[in-house]
């Protein structure tokens, strides 16, 4: 009989064997008894949905979508997306208007940018930050990322568009609204490290956030929106022109990658191979001897590297870590793969700042007992939570390879010409 | 109230099923003395073991026009009195292209006929209402059809029963009646956990047996015909169907496909049993195969749908002819008067019938009985509501429950539930993780619903239930049994035999992740807790394992 071969439910939930390591490694089931864990909320809970849906549980609005008990899970149940996908489906708290500007990153970056100075300054103060944890509820502990006066879109429109089609290969680079809004250096770097491997540049036909936040915040509609702009815009890319779709967050990649199906009902079979991180992109050029770095002699640093959740998911980590061990002047350390507590916007909002923070603590302790120079780590939030708990200095480690690079030496190296 | 001490009653029902239930609940609530009393647990032989499905009648309106109208009778009357066991799903008789689409008009004006509400509906508009049917149907009808939990539905008439001062013993094996010449006067009974002898006295015995009323009949010097025809099941792992789904044909093996609880349940088969074997039920892979063939063109679904377990029961029917399946055989309601009929006073045999006719069972087994005893009281069994299902209890619209815990014990135990302790974060802790099942309930089943061992506790509150099968919530609650009864070997080997009983119902089906997760059990119990299968079973607790 054919019948019976295989058990497919959505998002595999009848292969879960309730061996409950989901719950073992759960960040949040530490620090907050109020969250059922990954196995209650998942796949337990959505049997009982299954009957009737009033058994959707409000706490599951506590799940930091780090989807680390799905790394965990020995029998492939996606449980992190069992939870969101019944947030989506169930949950009946709607969005404050909080949650609307910590996830609105494309408004509230556009609107920020030109009074960058003043916007920085007020929210380094006292009384906004009394006013935005009173009124809003962002907690007054949290320090909120700097906003750049100039968009890394407008620089390199001014500094770099017009030479790219000069190198002898291309990709598209999906900078994301961190990258945009509030630290164009890095996508300086990126611009430089892969200008130096021979690799022009460009920017997406049309380009907007990727959605994490508003997914994270329940306005799906928006993150449908968006995210079918995006895809669009990376298949024009890959499918049209073949240049694949690269990037420095570890969450914009992953959301583009896996949450668009597996959450928004996107479709995007066709290129989803073809959007990854840059860091993967280099390394796997490198494994292929098609291209080759060249570092400064003179560059000394102790780095560690701290893995970010959705890296830990995506099983990405490696080619990171790969290439600034590729650096002869790095001395290296291992940090255990545990979540920084921020997860994204959820760290902003008072209520759980505390077990934030608490999510984080021994990361935080190993961190400065490993004496570094810098962290590295592929997200952006896991950053601002690293710089604001510990004494470190966070970076992308795409930023760590262009500072070390030789951009002589590795052009030479990749026989790099402008035509 | 209790009779115990001086072993008089007016009358003694032999038999913990619904029928026996029922019948406890009848005989007292018209002012009878009552005793009931159970070879093993309530529940325990074709109570437990059926769909679950709350009949309208439809299925037999055109073979057995007369069963059919108790049906629908009977179901309304359930829908409110046991509000907390029923589910009002509604169900869809649907007819697939290899079905004869001209059998539906005799369906629909049978169903009429027996007072049986039923609306041909556009095949589409089944489909909308009901999204896992076989989307090829090419007709659908729209039957008043549920779900009724027969543990609670039988739980609630024992306690009801109770609560009238009738007096209830599980673990007490008939081994003999009581005569007085041509009369039946008692019952000679095996207590299993004293393990002794002893005799209650009584007017009138009724005996409710089911199947194994055929041998308590026997002991009273009747013959009653029983046909013991077995019906398997398989139960899915998940809701698959929220309406019940029949086929719109002449009643065959596996063409309803009930949701229940949290779970889905296809079946069944009819084939005929020696009488021996029906203590030994098992589910072969040839019934397994059929069960799982027909119920995917029922809904395609279910041919990836986890299975949880199989299993079997035997249907009571009363032999009427040579039909060699069984099917044709009315399931019409038999109420013996064995005075008129053997010359056998005292005693009366209420058989065949089904489920969902139990109440109506009960009531005319009562009704002989208090002709007998000189009763006039009227039959309120119709009109009272059964416990957990008093007026003002909502069971569909819970107020603010705290926890999926209380909300899955409301749902079990309707407004009985209030009884369940949840004060502090002991209470409120789960015991069965799949089913919710809290360490208030465990506690409140055990001290309230007679529960002795697991397999009663599995019964009463759903532990054991879920997709675990055990492997989570035995050991906790065999924990709970422990403290209880104050013995933790018997706490050890009870948690075995549930064990292996959770085993027998998954062998039929062991494949896929259904293994996987039992060998995960037994890495448990085996490895981590050292449990090891060749402890002797105590013959007090071996339940229908």
């Amino acid at each position: 009989m054919d019948k019976q071969q295989y058990n497919i439910s959505e998002n595999n939930f009848e292969q879960c064997i309730k061996c409950t390591v989901c719950t073992v490694y759960c960040p949040v089931v530490a620090v907050n008894p109020d969250y059922p864990g990954p196995k209650q909320a998942g796949p337990d809970g959505e049997r009982l949905r299954l009957k009737t849906p009033s058994f959707y549980d409000e706490a599951l609005k506590y799940c930091l979508n780090c989807k680390r008990c799905e790394v965990a899970c020995p029998s492939n149940v996606r449980i992190g997306d069992i939870i969101q996908s019944a947030r989506i489906k169930y949950g009946k708290s709607k969005p404050k208007l909080r949650d609307m500007m910590l996830a609105n990153t494309d408004f509230v970056g556009t609107m920020a940018s030109p009074f960058a100075p003043i916007v920085n300054f007020s929210l380094g103060m006292k009384p906004v930050k009394y006013v935005l944890d009173k009124v809003l509820a962002v907690d007054s502990h949290r320090q909120f990322p700097k906003y750049s006066s100039q968009k890394f879109v407008s620089w390199f429109k001014k500094h770099a568009e017009a030479n790219q089609d000069a190198y002898p290969h291309h990709v598209s680079f999906f900078h994301g609204c961190y990258i945009n809004y509030n630290y164009p250096k890095l996508g300086q770097d990126m611009v430089k490290l892969l200008n130096a491997i021979g690799y022009g540049v460009h920017l997406l036909d049309k380009e907007k956030c990727c959605g994490v936040a508003l997914i994270s915040n329940g306005l799906i509609g928006q993150a449908k929106r968006q995210a079918k702009l995006n895809i669009e815009s990376i298949r024009k890319s890959v499918i049209v022109n073949s240049m694949p779709v690269i990037g420095a967050s570890s969450t914009c990649i992953f959301t583009m990658r896996d949450e668009y199906p597996h959450l928004l009902g996107i479709n995007n079979q066709d290129v989803r191979e073809s959007i990854e991180l840059a860091t993967r992109f280099i390394y796997r050029l490198i494994e292929r001897n098609q291209v080759k770095l060249a570092f400064k002699s003179d560059y000394k640093a102790r780095i560690a590297y701290h893995t970010p959740c959705h890296m830990e998911k995506l099983g990405w980590a490696i080619y990171s870590t790969s290439l600034i061990k590729m650096i002869p002047g790095v001395d290296f350390v291992t940090l255990d793969s545990q979540c920084c507590g921020i997860a994204g916007t959820y760290g902003f909002k008072k209520e759980y700042y505390q077990a934030s923070q608490e999510i984080g603590q021994s990361l935080f302790d190993q961190i400065e007992s490993a004496k570094v120079d810098l962290v590295a780590t592929d997200c952006e939030t896991c950053k601002w939570q690293i710089e604001m708990s510990t004494s470190a200095k966070v970076d992308n480690p795409i930023s760590v390879l262009a500072d070390a690079l030789d951009v002589e030496a590795t052009m030479k190296l990749n026989n790099v010409e402008l035509r | 109230m209790s009779c115990i001490e001086n072993k008089k009653y007016d009358v003694i029902i032999i038999g913990g099923g619904i029928t026996g239930a029922g019948t406890a609940r009848d005989c007292s609530m018209r002012g009878l003395k009552t005793l009931l009393v159970e070879r093993l647990d309530f529940t325990a032989g074709a109570t437990g073991r059926n769909h679950g499905l709350l009949h309208s009648g439809a299925r037999y309106a055109v073979t057995d026009g007369e069963s059919a109208g108790e049906c629908i009778k009977e179901n309304m009357i359930l829908r409110k009195i046991a509000r907390h066991c029923v589910e009002e799903t509604d169900g869809l008789f649907v007819t697939l292209p290899e079905d004869d689409l001209s059998f539906q008009s005799t369906f629909v004006s049978s169903c009429l006929k027996a007072g049986i509400r039923a609306d041909i509906i556009d095949p589409k508009e089944a489909i909308r209402l009901e999204p896992s049917v076989n989307p090829d149907i090419i007709g659908a009808v729209r039957v008043p059809d549920g779900s009724v939990d027969p543990f609670r539905l039988t739980t609630a008439n024992a306690i009801d029963a109770r609560l009238h001062g009738a007096d209830l013993l599980t673990y007490h094996e008939v081994i003999g009646l009581v005569k007085d010449k041509d009369r039946v006067i008692g019952v000679k009974l095996y207590d299993k956990h004293a393990r002794m002898e002893v005799e209650y006295f009584a007017e009138v015995t009724i005996n409710a047996g089911g199947i194994w009323g055929h041998k308590i009949a026997e002991m009273a010097g009747a013959r009653v015909n029983m046909f013991p025809a077995k019906g398997a099941l398989l139960i899915f792992g998940h809701r698959v169907n929220n309406m019940v789904l029949n086929r719109c044909r002449k009643p065959a093996d596996a063409d309803i496909l009930v949701p229940g609880d949290t779970i889905s349940l296809i079946g069944t088969t009819s084939s005929r049993v020696p009488y021996e074997e029906v203590d030994n039920m098992r589910v072969t892979a040839d019934e397994v195969d059929v069960l799982i063939r027909e119920g995917v063109k029922l809904s395609p679904t279910l041919a990836n749908t986890r299975i949880l377990r199989a299993y079997a029961g035997v249907r009571p029917l009363v032999a009427a002819d040579n039909d060699p399946s069984g099917r044709s055989i009315s399931r019409g309601i038999v109420c013996l008067d064995h005075e008129s009929r053997d010359g056998i006073a005292g005693f009366i045999t209420i058989t065949g019938g089904k489920l969902m006719t139990y109440r109506l069972m009960a009531e005319w087994a009562t009704d002989m009985a208090c002709r007998k005893i000189g009763n006039k009281e009227q039959c309120k069994t119709a009109e009272k509501c059964l416990p957990g299902s008093d007026l003002g209890a909502d069971t569909t619209t819970p107020e603010t429950p705290k926890s999926g815990g209380q909300m899955a014990a409301k749902g079990r135990h309707g407004s009985m539930a209030e009884k369940i302790a949840s004060k502090n974060e002991y209470d409120n802790s789960l015991v069965c993780e799949c089913e919710e099942v809290s360490v208030g309930e465990v506690e409140y089943a055990i001290n309230e619903l007679h529960v002795h061992n697991l397999v009663n506790l599995r019964r009463r509150t759903r532990v054991g239930m879920g997709t675990c099968q055990g492997e989570l919530c035995a050991c906790r609650a065999a924990g709970l049994l422990s403290n209880s009864h104050k013995c933790a070997e018997r706490a050890k080997n009870d948690l075995v035999d549930f064990i292996n009983e959770r085993w027998k119902g998954m062998f039929p089906i062991a494949w896929g992740e259904t293994l996987c997760e039992s060998q995960f059990t037994s890495w448990i119990y085996e490895g981590v807790c050292g449990l090891s299968s060749n402890q002797e079973t105590k013959e007090s607790q071996k339940d229908e394992i």
